[in-house]
């Protein structure tokens, strides 16, 4: 069904955490979405000219790169890309055939491929571009949030995290139940200001993005005659350094 | 918004036979177009086959068209789903209409008629609304949508039973209204690109990326170095550079010239008005499509914000 689930207090609504302040952009979390997702649930995710000029295909997760600001409070940001997984879905709701669907139980918003007649509406309703069709099967593919993982018992329960969790080499993206104030993930996005994406479209994101931390002011520049302990070759100033420095 | 040509023949072909539809179903109980049955039974044929022939067009535009039955499910939610469902509802009445004309059953002509017109409304109100309920389009989540595409439907559909009309001598009423209903389209369309062309975007590279904390947001680094499908669908572009061109095509070839043949037609009347109002369909059903593409082409989503910026 299309129509939305009742929204209950207290639900779960699993999504991710990304934290633009530690991401390097290392595109590690997009190529294992696509390793991953290319042999799961919505498998799979089709490549058009791989070996040559115009290579292109479907990514749940893209990584984009901005700049920021002027002069020196500029910065250059990443910013990994995917279903947000909205409280309020206008892709599950234009969807006249079903197929389109957010789970009850945990808030995930998925496709059944064997039943969407791939209209693109869909793509068309996502403010954030998270839904891609895969013109080689005729049907729309979007994040699972691995569903195919984090259910899945085949695996070691650690490893039950979405692929782009898992593989982030800077803890960038959390995964957690948003729902629950307590969960961990809840409580970074509090301590850090995490916010919504383009929130004034009033589809209620679940996944948060962290902002990246506030710059050391340009005036605090390095003691640059302070001697670090590896200067001191003398074992009694060393001490005497370390005492005089508490 | 990429101008699939399935979907630009759709909502011209489909709405001009609604219209036509529309205006047949409510003329003829107030004897307001000729009375012959075959006068009838033609404008319901060609009103049908424009339908028809645009619904299946629509489906071209399916990655799976075989599954198509499945759209007719979702009528509580979905505006291409409740579109559906009044298409395929109309056909019900529009059918009886048809035996009712052929027959010479007014108490079944008369009825139905008009029960094929209101599902014409209801079909064609539905349509505008799938593009008008899209918020990231702001171009398309917009109060004139609905409006524009119930005129240019009402427009085309009189242009049409017009010209039929006008074969079995007398067209003169649905040239009025072709005439109101122009005037309609040209006062609505005007105002609808003087409202896109001013108004602010509702989102910004910088809430799109919640970026605007730190300043200005500009693209560095896109993902790819290749196009891929949110690009070519909801980023095409190429008719932008030619849009103040093509909306004068569209109100000329689409209203200006089909309402000048129709007034001169009324004046004239006789064998010169039926040549006069067959060349004024034809135009405006060519400027309704330049119209639809454009309406599709100057559509912008906001996706192309992580992209372009803008």
């Amino acid at each position: 069904m299309t129509s939305l689930p009742e929204i209950k207090p207290g639900q779960k609504k699993l999504g991710l955490v990304i934290d633009l302040d530690t991401c390097v952009g290392c595109q590690a979390c997009a190529t294992n979405c696509k390793e991953w997702n290319t042999s799961g649930h919505s498998a799979p995710l089709p490549d058009f000219h791989p070996y040559s000029a115009g290579a292109e295909g479907v990514w749940f997760n893209r990584v984009h790169s901005f700049e920021a600001g002027e002069g020196e409070q500029g910065r250059t940001v990443h910013f990994p890309r995917s279903c947000l997984h909205c409280e309020q879905p206008a892709c599950v709701t234009v969807c006249p055939t079903g197929a389109s669907y957010k789970r009850e139980e945990d808030g995930i918003v998925l496709v059944n491929h064997d039943t969407c007649i791939g209209c693109g509406l869909c793509a068309w309703a996502c403010p954030y571009g998270a839904r891609e069709m895969d013109e080689d099967a005729g049907v729309m593919k979007k994040c699972t949030l691995c569903i195919d993982r984090i259910y899945n018992e085949n695996i070691p329960e650690e490893r039950r995290v979405p692929a782009c969790v898992a593989t982030c080499p800077t803890q960038a993206r959390h995964f957690g139940d948003l729902g629950d104030p307590e969960s961990a993930v809840s409580k970074l996005v509090r301590e850090r200001g995490g916010y919504d994406l383009m929130p004034e479209m009033g589809y209620k994101p679940v996944n948060k993005y962290l902002p990246p931390r506030k710059r050391a002011s340009v005036e605090a520049k390095p003691v640059e005659d302070a001697p670090t302990p590896m200067d001191i070759k003398n074992p009694l100033l060393r001490w005497m350094d370390r005492v005089l420095t508490r | 918004m990429n101008p699939a040509g399935s979907i630009v023949f759709f909502t011209t072909a489909s709405g001009a036979g609604y219209g036509l539809l529309f205006w047949l179903g409510l003329l003829r109980i107030f004897g307001l177009v000729p009375a012959d049955a075959r006068f009838g039974l033609v404008s319901l044929g060609v009103a049908m086959l424009l339908i028809t022939m645009g619904l299946l067009s629509s489906l071209a535009h399916l990655g799976h068209p075989e599954r198509a039955w499945r759209a007719v499910s979702q009528w509580r939610s979905s505006w291409l789903s409740r579109e559906g469902v009044a298409a395929l509802l109309t056909y019900l009445p529009a059918v009886l209409f048809g035996i009712g004309l052929l027959g010479g059953i007014p108490a079944l002509a008369v009825p139905m008629g008009l029960l094929a017109a209101a599902g014409a409304v209801a079909t064609v109100y539905s349509t505008g609304m799938i593009y008008a309920s899209l918020k990231p389009i702001r171009q398309w989540h917009h109060p004139l949508v609905v409006p524009g595409y119930l005129v240019l439907a009402a427009f085309s559909g009189a242009v049409l039973l017009a010209m039929l009309g006008a074969f079995w001598g007398d067209g003169a009423v649905p040239a009025v209204l072709a005439l109101l209903t122009g005037a309609g389209g040209v006062l609505l369309k005007t105002a609808y690109w003087r409202g896109i062309d001013t108004a602010p975007p509702e989102a910004t590279a910088e809430s799109a990326t919640g970026l605007g904390r730190i300043g200005k947001v500009r693209p560095l680094d896109p993902p790819h170095t290749q196009t891929n499908y949110l690009l070519r669908e909801m980023g095409f572009r190429i008719a932008r550079k030619h849009a103040a061109k093509l909306r004068r095509i569209a109100l000329a070839a689409g209203f200006g010239l089909p309402m000048l043949l129709a007034l001169v037609a009324l004046l004239t009347g006789g064998p010169a008005a039926t040549a006069l109002l067959t060349l004024g369909a034809i135009l405006a059903l060519c400027g309704l499509l330049v119209e639809r593409w454009l309406m599709f082409a100057e559509a912008t989503h906001t996706v192309t914000l992580y992209y372009t910026g803008t």
